[in-house]
């Protein structure tokens, strides 16, 4: 017991929570980043596969060539791909570089498939209710497309970005000060491992757990915000 | 000249031939329904006519002008002139009632605020939906939600309105409100080209009936003559079996 309270002690003495502020920033930081730049590149890459005509093909081919690839990569393997073939061609690249690059290429592969299902999910009668009315395609997605696929998009999105704060500590691998990182240092300074990971355990559960809330909240507020909340759970009972 | 004139219009479904050289024409304040079994074509033809199925071959004329398929610009020009209100309405889900008649007006046309605002609670208003504009399209009934479809076309102030089968998808007891707004346009000198299985109703509106059969114009003249007295056997078939139940 004794032994306990001096971890703690150890724990919580201000120069380690100074550190471990900084590393929880790191973890926040790199989702954030990840998940907000991943978002909005993989809506770019869902909004390309979905154009028509010959003039996009290349791109097309090249967007799904991306999702499909790095979906079926392990994120492990991306950040030390990214690492290896940054390395090659910058001199002197931080590992924080690295770290985002590789997290925005795995957001951007996944977030991409669910958006791309949000949009599937809108019936083509909507879009062609639009193009009558002489909607262009960005207005059509804007205006119909996708306010309809968010309550479709933002479940699993948000899912993902819950997984996402948790492998985010694979960046510790290739040594990116991250939650993880700093966990590890404390143990290599002689800690019990089980505290501190225990400890770090707990401190992912206080990152995630919110945001698995706010995304119910949100479902539900996007749900009723349609004036549907009601009918819906009519249609379901 | 006419308003609209279709001039040996086909269109394929993939292989599937769809309209088979159909060639019919509006004057301006004319109520045409196009009738028919289904397959026939009919839809196809309003989905040409608003550049939603490209035609393979054949013309689309506007008040003398044809309609350029292979260009944009044209068939925007064209849907411009023209509204389409579909069989299942198409309401924008995610918008409130008053919302799905303004949109295209406010940021498609960019008619200013005020009038737009004004004229599609005034349509609301007509087709007997002023206590529902804040309502979302799913907790319409079919008919209000049709009325609602039929108020959104008008607002764009369409030279001719397209209708899709507008009443198929409604129970009967929803079926004569939206007749009643549809008689109500035609009184108003609305130009309309209708899809109807309503025969009552189309002897009642249209200035012309035309029978469509597999992607062909059977027969083409005053309803009177059309559905009383038709020449072809094809018409005397169809109507004989519609009209009997």
């Amino acid at each position: 017991m004794a032994r306990f309270f001096e971890q703690l002690s150890r724990f919580f003495a201000p120069d380690n929570l100074g550190l471990l502020w900084q590393s929880i920033g790191m973890t926040i930081g790199m989702t954030i980043i990840g998940c907000g730049l991943g978002f909005a590149f993989a809506f770019l890459i869902a909004i390309t596969r979905q154009s028509g005509g010959w003039a996009s093909l290349p791109l097309r081919v090249l967007a799904t060539l991306f999702t499909e690839l790095f979906r079926r990569i392990p994120f492990l393997v991306i950040i030390y791909l990214v690492l290896f073939f940054i390395a090659a061609f910058v001199r002197g690249a931080s590992l924080f570089l690295v770290a985002i690059v590789a997290i925005c290429i795995y957001a951007t592969a996944y977030l991409s498939e669910i958006i791309r299902g949000g949009f599937d999910s809108v019936p083509r009668q909507q879009i062609e209710a639009a193009t009558a009315m002489n909607f262009s395609r960005w207005q059509t997605l804007g205006f119909v497309i996708f306010p309809q696929s968010l309550p479709v998009i933002l479940p699993p999105a948000i899912a993902f970005a819950v997984a996402f704060i948790k492998d985010t500590s694979l960046v510790s691998q290739i040594g990116v000060f991250e939650l993880s990182f700093r966990g590890k240092e404390l143990v290599n300074q002689g800690m019990s491992g089980l505290f501190v990971f225990g400890m770090i355990s707990l401190i992912y559960f206080a990152l995630s757990y919110p945001l698995t809330r706010l995304g119910r909240w949100l479902e539900k507020r996007l749900a009723s915000s349609r004036g549907q909340g009601p009918v819906r759970q009519l249609r379901q009972s | 000249m006419h308003h609209l004139e279709v001039k040996d219009l086909c269109a394929n479904y993939g292989s599937h031939r769809v309209l088979d050289g159909v060639s019919l024409s509006l004057d301006k304040g004319e109520v045409v329904c196009l009738v028919g079994p289904s397959g026939s074509g009919k839809s196809t033809l309003l989905r040409v006519l608003m550049g939603l199925t490209p035609p393979t071959s054949g013309e689309v004329i506007i008040d003398g002008k044809a309609i350029g398929f292979a260009s944009k610009s044209s068939i925007r020009a064209a849907r411009d002139r023209m509204a389409i209100v579909f069989q299942q309405y198409n309401l924008f889900q995610n918008m409130t009632v008053l919302r799905n008649v303004t949109i295209a007006p406010l940021k498609i046309k960019g008619w200013p605020t005020k009038d737009v605002d004004e004229e599609a609670r005034r349509l609301l208003a007509k087709v007997g939906l002023a206590d529902k504009l804040d309502a979302y399209p799913d907790q319409l009934s079919g008919g209000q939600q049709q009325r609602v479809a039929i108020a959104r076309a008008l607002a764009l102030r369409p030279e001719i309105l397209l209708l899709d089968e507008v009443t198929s998808a409604l129970d009967p007891e929803l079926v004569t409100e939206v007749l009643d707004s549809i008689r109500a346009l035609a009184g108003d000198g609305m130009t309309m080209l209708i899809v109807s299985h309503e025969m009552a109703f189309v002897k009642e509106v249209a200035t012309k009936v035309v029978l469509m059969d597999k992607g062909q114009v059977v027969e083409l003249g005053p309803p009177r003559q059309i559905i009383d007295n038709p020449s072809s056997e094809r018409a005397r078939e169809f109507f004989g079996k519609i009209l009997r139940h």
